[in-house]
C-alpha cells in the first residue's frame, strides 16, 4: 500500500515543480512587466468571439497589406496590453523612479485621497474609493487606460465612433473641422475632435472632462483642465497603434505619456464583441460573496 | 487506508504548494504565500462581472461542512482560458487549488480547478508587486 502513496506523491511533486523549473529559466523580465502580464499568463489570442465562434487572427502569420488612407475603421484587439491593472501601461504605479509622475502639490494631495484596489497602494476591496466599483462610468482617459479590450471603430465623413468592450460604452470624435468648445459643461467622456495629420495618423484632442473620474486604475487624478491627446496610427492593414498623452497643469508639472504605441490587431469583420457590463446588482452579489467577507478585519 | 491516503495527499498538496512561486497575487486581502487544495461539492457558479465566484462545500475530518467561495477574474478574461457559464453544475465534485484571504474566512482566489472529468481549468492569480529592485531590468 505504501508504493501507491509514494508514486502519487512523486507525480504530484513533479507536476507542480515543472512549471517552477520553467519559470526559473525564463529570460529576464522587469518586475512590473511580470505583474502586468502574469495575471493573463497563458492567455492565447482571442480564440472565440462573443457569439462563441472561433476566431482566426487577420494576420495569421502573413505579411500585412499596406494601411488604407485615412481609415482606422474595424474591430481592433489590443490583447493583454490593454488591461493595465497597475495603472497606465507606459507609467504603471510600481515604485520605479522612472514611473514617478510629475505631480504638483495639488496633484499629490489628490493622489493621496485615491484608494485603489490594485497596484502598489492597494487597499482591501471594501476600502477602495475607485469610482468604477459603484459602476460609475470610467470616462476619459481611463477608457484607454484600464480594461481596454476589443474596440470597434466606425467612421463617417463627419465623425468617428469608438465602441468599447468594457462597460459597452461608446464615444464620438468629431472630424468635421469643428474646434473644441471654449467653456464646455464637463462630461464623463468630454468633447473630442480629430484631425488627420498624415495619411495614416488621426490625432484626437479631448477636453471638458468631469473631475470625478480617475485617469487609471492606480488612482492618478485629473482636473477639469485636463487635455488628452490620442494618436491613432495605422501601421498597416492589420495593425493600429495608440499613443495617449496627458496634459493637466493643475495636477502635473508637465505632460506625460500614458500609452506608448500600444498595438492593436485587426479582427475579422464577423467578430462579435462580448458584453462586459458593470451591473450594480451583480457587483452587490460579488461583494456579498467575496469583497465584504474578504475585507472583514474582525477575524484577523 | 483510504483515509490515510487522503490525509497524505492533502499534506502533500499543502506542503508542495506552499513553495514560493514566481507569481504572486496583487490583492491586499490575500495571503499570497500559501496555497491550499481542497475537494468539495459545487453549490453555485456565479458567472458575472466583476469576478466569477465558485461556491463549494468541503467536509472536514470531523464531518463539519465548510462553505467556501473562491473567485476568478471576469467572464471575458476567463473565456480565453476555456471557462464558460456551464463549466460547473450543482453537485459537481471538484478539486480547487487557491490562495486564501488573510482574515481566515473561507474565501479564496482560484489557482486551478480539476473538474469531475479530470479536466483542469487554470485560474488567473494576479501577482503581488515585488518591492522595487534597482537591479531589475529597466522599464517593461
Amino acid at each position: 500500500m505504501l508504493k501507491p502513496l509514494i508514486v502519487s506523491g512523486l507525480v504530484l511533486v513533479l507536476s507542480i515543480a515543472s512549471p517552477l523549473a520553467r519559470a526559473q529559466v525564463a529570460p529576464p523580465q522587469s518586475a512590473t512587466a511580470k505583474v502586468q502580464t502574469a495575471a493573463t499568463a497563458g492567455h492565447a489570442p482571442l480564440d472565440h468571439d462573443g457569439w462563441g465562434r472561433p476566431v482566426t487572427a487577420s494576420t495569421n502569420g502573413q505579411k500585412s497589406a499596406p494601411a488604407p488612407r485615412h481609415d482606422i475603421s474595424g474591430t481592433w484587439d489590443p490583447g493583454d496590453g490593454g488591461i493595465q491593472q497597475l495603472g497606465a501601461r507606459a507609467m504603471p504605479e510600481d515604485g520605479r523612479p522612472e514611473h514617478r509622475l510629475p505631480y504638483t502639490p495639488l496633484g499629490q494631495e489628490a493622489l493621496n485621497r485615491a484608494k485603489p484596489s490594485n497596484g502598489l497602494r492597494s487597499v482591501l476591496p471594501a476600502e477602495t474609493n475607485d469610482p468604477v466599483v459603484t459602476c460609475d462610468p470610467q470616462g476619459m482617459p481611463r477608457e484607454d487606460l484600464y480594461e481596454l479590450r476589443a474596440t470597434q471603430i466606425i467612421q463617417t465623413p463627419e465623425k468617428v465612433f469608438l465602441m468599447y468592450t468594457f462597460g459597452k460604452v461608446w464615444r464620438v470624435v468629431w472630424t468635421d473641422g469643428r474646434e473644441l468648445p471654449k467653456d464646455p459643461e464637463p462630461r464623463w467622456y468630454g468633447y473630442s475632435v480629430g484631425k488627420w495629420v498624415d495619411d495614416y495618423t488621426l490625432v484626437v484632442q479631448t477636453t471638458g472632462l468631469d473631475e470625478r473620474t480617475w485617469i487609471d486604475r492606480a488612482g492618478r487624478p485629473h482636473s477639469s483642465d485636463l487635455r488628452i491627446e490620442e494618436r491613432y496610427h495605422r501601421v498597416d492593414q492589420n495593425h493600429l497603434e495608440l499613443t495617449v498623452t496627458i496634459d493637466d497643469p493643475q495636477m502635473y508639472t508637465k505632460p506625460w505619456v500614458a500609452l506608448d504605441k500600444l498595438q492593436f490587431e485587426l479582427q475579422p469583420p464577423s467578430f462579435d464583441v462580448r458584453e462586459m457590463i458593470c451591473s450594480p446588482s451583480e457587483f452587490a452579489e460579488y461583494n456579498k460573496l467575496i469583497g465584504n467577507p474578504a475585507s472583514d478585519k474582525g477575524h484577523q | 487506508m483510504k483515509r490515510k491516503f487522503l490525509v497524505f495527499f492533502t499534506l502533500m498538496c499543502v506542503s508542495v504548494l506552499s513553495l514560493p512561486l514566481s507569481a504572486h497575487h496583487g490583492n491586499a486581502a490575500y495571503d499570497t504565500e500559501n496555497k491550499i487544495t481542497l475537494k468539495g461539492t459545487v453549490t453555485q457558479w456565479f458567472w458575472a462581472n466583476p469576478h466569477c465566484v465558485l461556491q463549494f462545500d468541503v467536509t472536514d475530518d470531523h464531518g463539519q461542512v465548510v462553505h467556501w467561495g473562491a473567485e476568478t477574474e471576469n467572464p471575458t478574461t476567463m473565456t480565453h482560458s476555456g471557462w464558460t457559464k456551464t463549466s460547473f453544475k450543482l453537485g459537481d465534485e471538484v478539486t480547487v487549488t487557491m490562495i486564501t484571504v488573510k482574515n481566515g474566512k473561507p474565501i479564496g482566489r482560484i489557482v486551478d480547478v480539476v473538474l469531475p472529468t479530470g479536466q483542469k481549468l487554470a485560474g488567473r492569480v494576479i501577482p503581488q508587486l515585488p518591492p522595487y529592485n534597482p537591479d531589475d531590468p529597466p522599464k517593461q
